[in-house]
């Protein structure tokens, strides 16, 4: 098991700093859980202690980039977006500030705390924002760089990080580029194009679905906004079948992304695994994944519904 | 008058007079537009007027991002229009620009967007953000002060509705300012006493708004908000260190225009044509005004 996407965040801010980048980091009362505290163990004055206040939160992060700084926000993702939509919307977005958010705790990974803390909408909320870009990284060495993209980028970034540990998918030298996704394993049959935690879900599929005879092709949705449309249509018009993993509610996430894409361009099969509309609950992350039915049975299940009625 | 070294002598004439231009600014665009804002923009005229032509800000009008000007943010954005006019007044936009207010493709949104207008420094609108956005500024001011050169710590000003202390992310900024110690932050409030559903002491009572913020660490100032004097003395006193400063105008909505004057229904309503006539006529005959 490789390290967290959230023990990235504090990580790489100051290796960017480090770097000569003017970085700043402004948390919410939750500067040890989204690791923003390591930063200000290294860079005590670049990080910036609001209190449990995260409206507040992200307009000072907006206050700090007009002074010319890369501002990164922390608390969890459903604070850091939801509690603030307002303040992203029409102070960072409408601004077009160099504002980055990456708050932690994403999704139902997040276990014990249940579902006031689980946060399943966060992706579409920031989706749907103009300037807005939205990255989800799938393990430690894609959030390192996706951090890294949103520091170099001018502009909004929303980054979304989680809780437990993930399984190592990257080198550390892999490179990643603004709206390109990674095909991480070459397929005939089916599509499955995933992001953050789903994409070792979509990988372990695969090899379940190789011993069936199926060749699944798995693409890494990392950048979901922009989101890769040519790599995704170019893998669907070959496998004439596409399943969608989220760690994330099925409508407005990356299932919702793909299906307008697929929609417009190659209409096909698709089927979307998701939270399908509901909160969450408390449990053991693993047992989450099982119950919302989110984990590698499910996706090759879905894969396989789609296969043999594509062959029918 | 004046009490710091270096600035212009103060001229309060002067600065009544361009009070005065930027009221009939104000009207005459929001006639062109037929809506927008004119009680909470009239009642701000002073508050502007000093801050830009006393002056109190520090700025170019050559080289609008100087990275030491002192920094103005209009947080209650819907007052656009006594922004604009006192833009136009500095030079910054062309007059007859203001009659675009509010069109399509026009750089005079409804409310503020710095996006498209040069001399706006972040938009706004939304109510209850400006100050956050200030205090944000004004700590990153001072770091880059820290940092760097040390040539002039910018201030910020802002610019905040007493309705607007209404909404709850005023108090985590007032909190947040205090304990960042940001004595390079001044916020005015213009406590005209109206808001779009009555009287603030009705709808949502705010009662001594300069002691909620000396509760909250602040240095607070009560002045008379239409006498630029007084404004002129507490935007310029020397500040507390250590302290942010709330500096609370008392004025009164649609100010300058005998029947918008501490008049609700002239929140949110432009003129008409006649209206607009008759309130020109009476800032003209004022002492104050003078051609420029």
């Amino acid at each position: 098991m490789g390290k967290a996407t959230r023990a990235a965040l504090g990580e790489t801010l100051i290796e960017l700093t480090d770097s000569g980048l003017d970085i700043m980091a402004v948390d919410a009362d939750l500067a040890g859980s989204t690791t923003t505290a390591k930063f200000g163990a290294v860079y005590p004055q670049r990080l910036v202690e609001v209190g449990i206040a995260e409206q507040n939160m992200i307009d000072v992060a907006a206050g700090l980039s007009l002074a010319g700084k890369i501002v990164f926000t922390g608390s969890f993702a459903v604070f850091g977006t939801g509690r603030a939509y307002d303040q992203i919307r029409n102070t960072v977005c409408y601004s077009e500030l160099n504002v980055k958010l990456a708050p932690t705790h994403a999704g139902v990974t997040v276990g014990p705390d249940g579902g006031s803390h689980q946060m399943l909408e966060d992706i579409a909320l920031m989706r749907v924002l103009p300037r807005m870009r939205v990255l989800v990284p799938a393990d430690y060495q894609s959030a390192k760089a996706a951090l890294r993209l949103a520091a170099q980028t001018p502009g909004p970034f929303y980054v979304r990080l989680g809780r437990v540990e993930a399984p190592e998918i990257y080198d550390a030298d892999e490179r990643f580029e603004l709206g390109c996704a990674k095909v991480l394993r070459p397929g005939a049959d089916v599509t499955l194009v995933a992001c953050g935690v789903e994409v070792d879900a979509a990988l372990e599929a695969a090899d379940q679905l190789a011993i069936q005879g199926v060749s699944a092709e798995v693409i890494d949705a990392f950048s979901l906004k922009p989101l890769d449309r040519a790599t995704i249509l170019e893998s669907a018009s070959k496998t004439g079948a596409v399943v969608t993993c989220e760690e994330h509610n099925i409508i407005g996430g990356l299932g919702s992304a793909v299906a307008e894409a697929l929609s417009e361009e190659h209409p096909c099969r698709l089927v979307r695994v998701g939270v399908k509309d509901r909160f969450g609950q408390s449990g053991d992350p693993d047992e989450l994944l099982r119950y919302f039915e989110l984990d590698p049975p499910t996706i090759m299940k879905a894969a396989l519904s789609i296969c043999v009625q594509s062959m029918s | 008058m004046s009490e710091t070294a270096g600035l212009p002598v103060f001229d309060a004439s002067a600065v009544r007079a361009r009070a005065a231009r930027i009221r009939v600014a104000i009207l005459k665009m929001l006639t062109a537009a037929g809506s927008g804002h004119p009680g909470g923009s009239l009642s701000a005229s002073e508050i502007l007027a000093t801050l830009f032509f006393a002056p109190v800000l520090e700025f170019q009008t050559a080289e609008l991002d100087w990275p030491q000007r002192d920094r103005f943010i209009l947080s209650k954005g819907h007052a656009a229009p006594v922004l604009y006019a006192t833009l136009a007044e500095l030079g910054i936009i062309p007059a007859e620009e203001l009659a675009t207010l509010r069109q399509l493709g026009s750089r005079l949104q409804g409310h503020p967007d710095a996006r498209r207008l040069p001399g706006v420094e972040v938009s706004t609108g939304s109510l209850g953000q400006g100050l956050s956005i200030s205090a944000g500024l004004a700590l990153g001011l001072r770091l880059n002060f820290e940092l760097g050169a040390k040539v002039r710590l910018p201030r910020v000003f802002t610019v905040l509705g007493d309705g607007e202390l209404q909404e709850g992310q005023v108090w985590e900024a007032a909190q947040f300012a205090a304990k960042y110690q940001l004595d390079n932050l001044i916020a005015i409030v213009d406590r005209n006493m109206l808001q779009i559903d009555g009287g603030t002491e009705e709808v949502m009572a705010l009662g001594d708004v300069a002691a909620k913020f000396a509760s909250f660490g602040w240095n607070a100032l009560d002045v008379d908000g239409h006498d630029v004097e007084a404004l002129y003395a507490a935007l310029t006193r020397q500040p507390t260190p250590d302290k942010p400063r709330v500096i609370v105008a008392h004025t009164h909505k649609g100010e300058g225009v005998s029947f918008m004057r501490d008049q609700v229904g002239w929140h949110g309503k432009a003129p008409t044509e006649e209206e607009c006539a008759q309130a020109c006529a009476e800032i003209c005959s004022c002492a104050d005004w003078k051609d420029e």
